[in-house]
């Protein structure tokens, strides 16, 4: 054998530290997996498509058209609509996307579970990082459209990297939360399916906030974390300005809240994976 | 615990809850929930097993359908967490098996050996230094850049066995649960397990067929009921087995 002494991966259960800590050791030491996991997701995914990769790019674009149509009329106070709808619509397809695949994901796996030793979170990991890819790819339609709509590019798009990976810890976050009940009871992606539709009407993202009733607004928007997500993306993007500090420090609140949340209790559910 | 100890089993329990009317749906769980009709019962898979093994030794496991066989194995793996007592492991585990569970039917068979490879704890870089080992092996090297739809069923489970055996494992694992089906499979999968051995790899085979296992293993360890019935010299343990299952019959 190659290995050194010093070089033998000990196990002992006697020295373990919290599954949370352990489950993210391990995510660390199968990192190739996860990337091997995006990869098969995207490869995949396009390769018996004509259109490619491309087609991550078309969809929001084709989305953001017809909404236009269909809308531009009615919320004509909204300048630039297009810009407006796309940038939100980016930005929510990327949660929603995602949450839904992490529990796909983690379903497919538990098979692999029951057969060899992973880190539990590794499909919900993948997943995240598979539609993170195509949020990035999204964003270069985004671009030709507001260089062709003439909403400048301004110093705020600096702030964006911060905003993505915000809204990717939340979608992780919110992705274990749900994985952790999809192992045991399948019919939890049919109902977070159900949910997650009525989330998107109560959030603005082709209509503008303030067309919601004054009585309900701050409690539709006050209690909906998507709408600071979201707000975080698309304030540089549309309106070229920083988030006020409020926004940025409540999104990554609820941001890291979701996640050490999410991380925590799949990493204590998973254990009774392979028991079943 | 000496240093040549590899594996070490002290006082490990494994008990998890087994619910009393199985409930399929969150709906069904949420009705019953509050009908305060939620209810479960204990059930201990294995009972304060103490076990050692050495550096290259080959220990078999035998007993009975249901006499937590596999569930020691998923614990020697970390596949089971235990709830009480010590695990301790020095080396990697690996588990010989039919792994083409991993396999996505539209990449090609290069993409799908990194695929299956990192599956198994592999970093690429090692899977790329075993590349050319694992096509000539799986004798596939035609058909590496072909979707694995397109493959035969016999090259998916030689592409799947090549990847699994391409390392020395420090520690194999051989569960006679997943090798049965195809009679090729499994005699070549006992011909590897053997190679192995003889480098010096230390190895677990759970198994009902003694013969089996007296022809590879010098310990055997006996479950019955979660419990290690006796454990020490393949023959002897083997004859006192049998004699219990005759026992039983007569």
């Amino acid at each position: 054998m190659e290995k050194t002494a010093s070089n033998v991966n000990i196990y002992d259960s006697a020295k373990q530290n919290n599954p949370a800590i352990e489950e993210l050791k391990g995510i660390i030491k199968y990192r190739d997996l996860v990337f091997q996991l995006i990869r098969r997701d995207i490869v995949a995914r396009y390769k018996r498509s004509v259109l490619g990769i491309a087609w991550t790019m078309l969809n929001p674009l084709g989305t953001m058209i017809i909404i236009t149509i269909v809308f531009s009329q009615i919320f004509d106070s909204v300048e630039k609509y297009p810009v407006y709808v796309l940038s939100g619509l980016i930005a929510w397809n990327f949660f929603a996307q995602t949450t839904t695949a992490a529990m796909q994901q983690t379903v497919w796996g538990a098979s692999l579970y029951h057969r060899i030793y992973l880190p539990r979170t590794i499909f919900t990991v993948s997943a995240i990082g598979t539609g993170l890819v195509n949020f990035l790819l999204a964003m270069l339609p985004l671009s030709v459209i507001m260089a062709f709509i003439g909403v400048p590019f301004t110093k705020a798009l600096l702030v964006l990297p911060l905003s993505v990976l915000l809204i990717t810890l939340f979608a992780l976050g919110i992705g274990l939360l749900f994985s952790s009940m999809v192992i045991f009871f399948p019919d939890v992606a049919e109902m977070y399916h159900i949910a997650i539709t009525g989330w998107m009407y109560l959030t603005p993202i082709f209509y503008p906030a303030n067309i919601l009733p004054d009585t309900s607004r701050a409690f539709i928007l006050g209690l909906n974390p998507m709408y600071y997500l979201m707000q975080l993306y698309r304030l540089p993007i549309y309106e070229g300005r920083l988030p006020d500090p409020t926004t940025l420090l409540t999104s990554a609140a609820i941001a890291v809240i979701t996640l050490l949340a999410g991380w925590g209790v799949f990493s204590k559910k998973a254990r009774a994976i392979a028991y079943m | 615990m000496d240093t040549e100890t590899i594996i070490c089993l002290e006082n490990i329990s494994v008990c998890y809850d087994v619910p009393n009317e199985p409930i399929a749906s969150f709906k069904e769980y949420a009705i019953r929930y509050l009908q305060g009709k939620v209810s479960s019962r204990k059930f201990l898979a294995l009972s304060e097993i103490n076990l050692e093994i050495h550096r290259g030794e080959a220990l078999g496991i035998i007993g009975r359908n249901g006499a937590g066989k596999s569930t020691l194995l998923k614990v020697i793996s970390r596949i089971i967490l235990v709830n009480a007592g010590r695990l301790y492991v020095r080396g990697d585990v690996s588990p010989l098996m039919e792994v083409g569970a991993g396999f996505h039917p539209e990449l090609t068979g290069k993409e799908n050996i990194f695929l299956n490879g990192t599956l198994l704890g592999r970093t690429r870089r090692e899977i790329q230094k075993k590349m050319d080992d694992i096509l000539d092996f799986a004798e596939i090297a035609d058909f590496i850049n072909a979707p694995i739809r397109t493959y035969s069923s016999g090259m998916i489970a030689r592409l799947g066995f090549a990847i699994a055996t391409a390392w020395q494992p420090e520690i194999l694992i051989l569960d006679e649960v997943f090798a049965v089906g195809d009679i090729f499979f499994k005699r070549k999968c006992l011909l590897k397990m053997e190679a192995f051995h003889a480098n010096g790899s230390t190895i677990i085979i759970v198994s009902h067929d003694g013969n089996l296992l007296s022809s590879i293993c010098s310990k055997i360890a006996w479950l019955d009921q979660g419990k290690i019935q006796a454990s020490g010299d393949a023959q002897e343990v083997l004859l006192n087995y049998e004699k219990s299952k005759q026992k039983q019959f007569s």
